[in-house]
């Protein structure tokens, strides 16, 4: 009796360490290259790419495409704590300059422009031009100014006399971190008015109207991307970047409401 | 080496891991930032909005938790009537909904497009980008951690202290309040405390649902957030602050339920 149960413990043993070998290797496979054998990308990209850049991955013939949005400072600071996508794709210039000029990025290159408009949802008429954002009882939304599009909104603001910016500043209800909070307060009915790309009420597909600005408020948004160095597949990430500035991902932008880089 | 030896020597490896794990992230936060550092980080004026709306935030929904659960929780544990195991299912829901979830529930319920939002507004009572906002959100994913201690704390009391209550008079509002709650002291506050620690960690309904503006629904987590990107050490600073206040949080309890076991006891 005592040999043939010490053989079932055995055997038991044997099970679980074969369940849990097989279960190892199918996550290192899976981490590896996927269920369809194809090399992988990651990419980090500002929340405002997420429409064109989807689209375009899709499309990517050569690799799996995967993605991370979010606001691009805060993917910055995980590119400084050592997390390693293959690319990343900034709404602010500056933000990928100062990761090439700390060697965590090859040299950038701009691939899109965008501008600034102020979004309302749609139907509304609380708000109808820039002047009615400074009026007592409007709730605004804007990005956190960490964030690239709190950044550009307060630029923009710089340039607008003081009584009318701080009237604005104090119509200001909430400091989002990335620009799809600020769509998100706006479709839900929360807030009057915030500050948006124009591609993101393109993106809201009805939900918002823009409202332009004049010219000298628009902002220059640049958006570039850059390569992280030392990554596996380089002539991959290479490809995906000719490909915004020349193939389908150009085509994906330009659909999504971005202008082509300067 | 036969498997009566090998268990515990695994028992301690799992322990050792599970500690490990657990507590080096903790550790970090304090290693990565000297003391100095530390201190000036916390006087800076964003952080000690956020703290103080943390606190008046969760102090103002354990308030609410602990007013109402009680009493229901002692109804789910004393009555059974139709529906009760449905009822104690539907209490326990906001537990497994995500953060981001129970923000797009609370808008859908009470947002200004939502089901009472139209009644809301005509009261003029204002939730989003409010303060009173951020209480309900914590409300919601809070409740359930104090409401399921507390059921299971009022069910395990001994009946026959409940009888003794009720055979030298007591009617059951009084042997809810003089005996009842007094047993059950040290389960009940366990349960307040994860109700707190989980209302002060709370960020995505929060700002799925209330927003984020400093001083008014900025709660920690939140600044902790908007910090990471552009203040490393300023994050880090108020992430270690968030740690000493949950750790104090933990003691007060232990404390508390100590104190409970000992007037019980007498």
């Amino acid at each position: 009796m005592p040999s043939r149960s010490q053989h079932e413990r055995a055997l038991r043993a044997g099970a679980w360490l074969a369940l849990v070998g097989v279960a190892a290797s199918l996550a290192a496979g899976c981490g590896g290259s996927g269920s369809s054998g194809k090399p992988r990308l990651t990419v980090s990209a500002a929340a405002s790419l997420k429409g064109a850049f989807e689209r375009y991955g899709r499309d990517f013939p050569d690799a799996q495409v995967r993605f991370s949005f979010g606001g691009s400072d805060e993917l910055a600071a995980q590119i400084r704590q050592g997390v390693k996508p293959d690319l990343y794709a900034a709404a602010n210039v500056k933000l990928s300059a100062q990761l090439f000029s700390e060697g965590l990025l090859e040299k950038p290159v701009p691939f899109a422009r965008n501008r600034l408009v102020i979004a309302v949802p749609a139907g509304s008429s609380r708000v109808r031009a820039l002047s009615d954002l400074a009026r007592n009882g409007v709730k605004l939304v804007v990005g956190a100014p960490s964030v690239p599009i709190g950044s550009y909104t307060r630029a923009l603001l710089e340039r607008l006399p003081r009584v009318q910016r701080e009237r604005i500043l104090a119509n200001v209800r909430s400091q989002e971190p990335d620009v799809t909070g600020v769509v998100g307060k706006l479709t839900e009915g929360a807030a009057d008015a915030g500050f948006v790309y124009a591609t993101d009420v393109i993106a809201s597909g009805g939900r918002l109207d823009a409202i332009e600005l004049p010219k000298r408020l628009r902002g220059r948004v640049a958006y570039a991307v850059g390569i992280l160095p030392g990554i596996e597949h380089e002539q991959l990430a290479r490809a995906f970047v000719s490909g915004l500035l020349s193939g389908r991902g150009r085509a994906a932008l330009l659909e999504a409401g971005f202008e082509p880089p300067r | 080496m036969s498997a009566s030896r090998l268990f515990p020597l695994a028992l301690v490896a799992a322990l050792a891991l599970a500690l490990s794990f657990l507590t080096f992230p903790i550790v970090a936060i304090f290693a990565d930032v000297g003391p100095g550092e530390l201190v000036s980080s916390i006087d800076d004026p964003g952080s000690l909005d956020a703290l103080r709306i943390s606190l008046e935030t969760t102090g103002l929904a354990l308030a609410i938790i602990l007013a109402i659960g009680t009493p229901a929780a002692w109804m789910l544990a004393t009555r059974s009537f139709p529906g009760r195991s449905v009822a104690i299912t539907l209490v326990e829901l906001p537990l497994v909904l995500p953060p981001a979830v129970a923000g797009v529930g609370l808008l859908a319920a009470l947002g200004p497009k939502g089901i009472l939002g139209p009644a809301l507004a005509d009261g003029n009572v204002e939730l989003v980008f409010q303060t009173a906002g951020v209480v309900v959100a914590l409300t919601f994913v809070a409740s359930p951690f104090y409401l399921r201690q507390a059921q299971a704390a009022f069910a395990s009391i001994d009946p026959q202290l409940l009888d003794a209550s009720r055979t030298l008079g007591a009617g059951e509002a009084r042997t809810f309040a003089r005996v009842a709650i007094p047993t059950a002291l040290p389960a009940l506050a366990a349960g307040a405390a994860l109700a707190w620690g989980r209302a002060l960690g709370e960020f995505g309904a929060t700002l799925v649902f209330a927003g984020s503006l400093r001083g008014v629904t900025q709660t920690a987590p939140l600044a902790i957030f908007e910090r990471f990107s552009t203040d490393f050490p300023g994050a880090l600073a108020l992430a270690a602050v968030l740690v000493a206040l949950s750790g104090a949080i933990l003691l007060a309890t232990k404390l508390v339920a100590t104190l409970g076991l000992d007037r019980a006891q007498a």
